[in-house]
């Protein structure tokens, strides 16, 4: 998909952690590695410390403890909300719906449209589309578009593959009709063929969660995981992103006659640190545009990333001026997609612990 | 017996994964002897040995079958700045 929308802005970014911090130094004794090996990957992938939710915590907790502060501190009015999108990949229940869920505890209208989607590395990405479509048909609302998910409880803690980048964290943004912005490119590609290379097998329909599901395997690599936990397929992500990316991000900037030089910011998902410095090297996007220290700060929070991404490193920046950002992720799908907009001059951008 | 850049390749190998045998080994991934995060891991080190910068589009594993496989990674790659 390629479009264009128009007079739409991002008007607020508020993002919410939970306070629990792992880090990893303390986490190499869970993986069955040599300690010495396992420490390499952590200046090279950015593996310092994440953010994990307490058991028991959900991606409603986190939305709703978000809301109520955005509430308390009158950064919306309640009135002013046309729908409610909620985009995760770790569902309170399969029914009812997260977004139905906040629409019941805030006491929001009937006429609020609420939606869950479920999407994972592009859920930002996914959710800003899902947001721009709907203000044409709700054009006097603003939109509160919910990027969260707790991943860490669905991740072995003796696969060191995964559990080091992985971190839980949601962000909240608003979205807005603005007649005066300009216009926002948006590409999304997306290959079902190559889904299984990030997968949770266990615990949905297809198969459901067991005791025999439950069991912890030692997959031969050295990781150690069940059947009810999420796995990546490194070579096949790390590859796909190598491959789909920077053509993709060649195409955004030629259909918008922009260069690595006229874009002030590369906000993209945040998978590790390595990652994002090949494909900063293949695109000759210079380090200093192009933000890579999430996984180290908070760790990989899947579709909550670019928000929080621009929270952590650009929030001064953001709440004084607007910049021209190239926003791009990639991931679970497979999906790989971008925007191009003006960012910036936002009524609010904060992130905020929580006790959760 | 290997000498130059194959000894310095392989003793990077043994570095990483140190409880395999890469000498008799006739493809490191199909063999299980690399996974991705080892091959990242050689990528890092290999760049600061050889003070090269490898093309994302050549760290796929079928690059990293063999230590020949991994010299033309190398070589094929830019100087770094």
């Amino acid at each position: 998909m390629q479009t264009i929308f128009r007079e739409k802005k991002i008007s607020s970014i508020l993002g919410i952690l939970p306070e629990t911090v792992g880090y990893f130094d303390d986490e190499v004794g869970n993986y069955s590695f040599p300690a010495k090996q396992t420490m390499r990957l952590k200046k090279v992938m950015g593996f310092e410390k994440h953010r994990l939710s307490k058991t028991g915590t959900t991606v409603f907790d986190f939305a709703s403890y978000g809301l109520r502060y955005m509430f308390q501190k009158e950064w919306i009015d309640k009135r002013e909300i046309g729908a409610i999108l909620v985009v995760t990949l770790c569902p309170d229940y399969f029914v009812p719906h997260i977004s139905t869920m906040l629409q019941g505890e805030f006491g929001l209208a009937s006429d609020v449209l609420c939606l869950d989607i479920a999407q994972g590395c592009c859920g930002f990405l996914i959710g800003l589309m899902e947001a721009y479509l709907l203000l044409e048909h709700r054009k006097d609302k603003k939109i509160i578009l919910v990027n969260g998910d707790v991943l860490s409880h669905k991740i072995s803690k003796m696969d060191r593959n995964d559990f080091p980048l992985i971190g839980d964290a949601a962000t909240i943004t608003v979205i807005e009709q603005d007649a005066k912005a300009g216009d926002i490119y948006y590409e999304m590609h997306m290959d079902g063929s190559r889904g299984d290379a990030l997968k949770i097998p266990a615990g949905a329909f297809r198969m459901p969660s067991t005791p025999e599901t439950a069991k912890m395997i030692e997959q031969g690599d050295g990781n150690v995981r069940s059947l009810d936990h999420m796995h990546m397929d490194g070579s096949g992500v790390f590859s796909f992103v190598q491959t789909e990316v920077p053509p993709l991000l060649v195409h955004m900037l030629e259909e918008t006659g922009e260069s690595a030089d006229s874009i002030d910011y590369f906000l993209f998902h945040q998978p590790n640190r390595f990652m994002l410095q090949k494909l900063a090297e293949k695109a000759k996007i210079p380090e200093e545009k192009l933000p890579m220290n999430l996984v180290e700060t908070y760790g990989n929070p899947s579709g909550a990333s670019i928000p929080l991404t621009a929270a952590l490193n650009l929030r001064e920046k953001l709440l004084a001026d607007k910049y021209r950002c190239c926003f791009s992720a990639f991931g679970s799908g497979l999906a790989w997609g971008g925007m191009i907009l003006d960012f910036g001059r936002l009524e609010y951008c904060e992130i905020i612990e929580s006790n959760l | 017996m290997l000498e130059g850049k194959q000894k310095e390749i392989l003793d990077m190998l043994n570095e990483i994964r140190p409880e395999f045998d890469f000498v008799t080994s006739s493809n490191f991934i199909e063999d299980g002897l690399l996974d991705s995060f080892d091959i990242i891991t050689l990528i890092s080190m290999l760049e600061e040995k050889y003070q090269k910068k490898i093309d994302g589009m050549d760290t796929v594993p079928e690059n990293f079958f063999s230590i020949e496989d991994i010299i033309r990674v190398v070589e094929k790659s830019e100087g770094r700045n």
